[in-house]
């Protein structure tokens, strides 16, 4: 029996049957698959973290590497509010629940700046007065914290997220143990233009963070100026070409490590 | 057997499927196809080559399927047809790039989701592979793919160098193929060729070079 092919029962036959098809194939390639890239994302972020550190153990870690040596040097996982209010407090043999939310470790800062404090920041612009204490009241805004140790020496890993040029960016930044010096920083963003803003995640830009301060007489934010410049303790050279991603890095550094360097003021036992 | 599958697989019929899309029937230089990637994804060679060959295999596998169906299509919804096909393929690679090359996929992050806007790739399904054999559509596919991507690797490595005096290369480290001395003496990267315009330059420049070379090319006047 000839089928007619332009009869729209034919028509929508086929269109029925590859839907179902296609959907199929790609909800198991996901389902599949899923296993393996969610491995992949949290290996990087220990990875992450361990290269935040600044120390050299740790600095050339590969990402396969970071999941079986993260509990070596991670030895407390800590999340804090805006105020300092400690939520949760793991020690290293607690182990990493996915389910546990408030686990510092399963803290998606990507979510709590684009789902909490990006709305805040939209609707206050300009007034940074107004900004600080919607941010301080509300209870959702998370700040994980992990406290590493490395030859009896203690250090701190905080992180902070913002917003760059076309999308998010991120970063961990390590303190030493006074929580004021930086001993390492790493950067990364979904979208920033390749070449430009995207240099934010190489070498020589993360190591200028080295060794900076964020205390001078009180907090004192760590600021990214345009390139050739002289620098003062709490100053880096930006990229050129790249101011946007260079103000986000400047805005998300110096909103999140005043919650951290108010939280170890008020804790200083933590870094003992 | 019949009198087509006597022709060989590599006919000088076929044959021309592979070369001409690289040279006098280029898609970017001659069609104006895909020009939006490579206005984006040429600002480091590896973005460029990785990014070339997730569009060929897009565009070899989506012919040679489109091919198989191509007397099952209903002509009514044959663009959709063809847009569910290379959807599918587009979100199949980015998941296995994430899954098995990470650090690569989040290089290419939203460029992978943009395959599906090449126009390179509906143009052919369109124009090719509806009305062509699977294997001619396999070459097709390879030829157009290849096309593309030598374009896309000849910009990025004038804006890489140029733009950042270097040249990355997957699985190595960046080269630094600017001396040192050049920047003693006040030699800067340009920084605009890092931005989409410049691709446009050079893509022209391409076109200019590739016309002169084969005069055939070349509109007539007034036309």
């Amino acid at each position: 029996m000839a089928i007619n092919r332009d009869s729209n029962v034919y028509t929508l036959s086929f269109a029925a049957i590859m839907v179902v098809l296609v959907g199929g194939l790609l909800a198991f390639v996901s389902l599949s698959l899923k296993p393996i890239q969610k491995a992949n994302q949290t290996n990087e972020k220990m990875q992450n973290i361990l290269q935040a550190i600044g120390i050299e153990e740790t600095a050339t870690v590969s990402r396969d590497e970071a999941g079986t040596i993260f509990n070596d040097y991670v030895k407390r996982r800590i999340t804090i509010n805006y105020n300092g209010k400690i939520l949760s407090d793991l020690a290293v043999n607690d182990p990493i629940k996915p389910q546990d939310k408030l686990d510092a470790f399963n803290i998606d800062i990507r979510k709590e700046y684009s789902k909490y404090i990006k709305p805040i920041m939209n609707a206050n612009k300009g007034n940074d007065e107004k900004i600080k204490s919607e941010l301080a009241g509300n209870e959702n805004i998370h700040f994980p914290l992990f406290i590493c140790e490395n030859n009896g020496k203690k250090y701190m890993v905080t992180s902070c997220s913002g917003k760059g040029l076309w999308d998010d960016i991120w970063g961990y930044i390590g303190f030493e143990s006074d929580g004021k010096t930086i001993s390492g920083a790493i950067f990364d963003h979904k979208g920033e233009t390749p070449g430009l803003g995207s240099v934010i995640t190489e070498d020589w830009f993360e190591k200028q963070f080295r060794s900076k301060s964020i205390d001078e007489n009180g907090y004192t934010a760590i600021q990214v100026l345009k390139p050739g410049k002289n620098l003062d303790n709490h100053q880096v050279d930006g990229i050129s070409g790249a101011t946007f991603t260079g103000v986000g890095v400047d805005e998300m550094m110096g909103r999140s490590m005043e919650v951290y360097y108010n939280f170890v003021k008020s804790n200083p036992e933590i870094l003992n | 057997m019949s009198e087509e599958t006597k022709e060989p697989l590599f006919s000088p019929k076929n044959k021309k499927l592979i070369s001409e899309p690289i040279n006098i029937n280029n898609p970017v230089t001659i069609q104006v196809l895909g020009i939006c990637s490579a206005l984006a994804v040429t600002v480091q060679i590896d973005n460029a080559l990785i990014m070339s060959i997730a569009v060929m295999a897009v565009l070899v596998i989506g012919n040679v399927l489109v091919s198989l169906m191509r007397n099952a299509i209903p002509s009514k919804i044959r663009i959709i047809v063809q847009l569910v096909v290379v959807a599918a393929l587009v979100i199949i690679v980015s998941e296995i790039l994430k899954a098995f090359v990470y650090d690569v996929s989040k290089q290419l992050s939203v460029f992978v989701g943009l395959i599906i806007t090449n126009c390179i790739i509906m143009g052919r399904l369109e124009a090719f592979a509806m009305g062509n054999k699977p294997w001619a559509s396999v070459l097709d596919g390879l030829g157009n793919g290849f096309g593309y991507g030598l374009v896309l690797v000849i910009v990025a490595f004038f804006k890489e160098v140029f733009g950042s005096g270097t040249i990355t290369i997957p699985g190595f480290e960046k080269f630094h193929v600017i001396p040192q001395a050049f920047y003693d003496m006040g030699y800067e990267n340009n920084g605009l060729m890092l931005l989409p315009p410049s691709s446009l330059i050079i893509v022209a420049v391409y076109i200019w070079v590739q016309k002169l070379k084969n005069p055939e090319l070349i509109d007539e006047q007034g036309s």
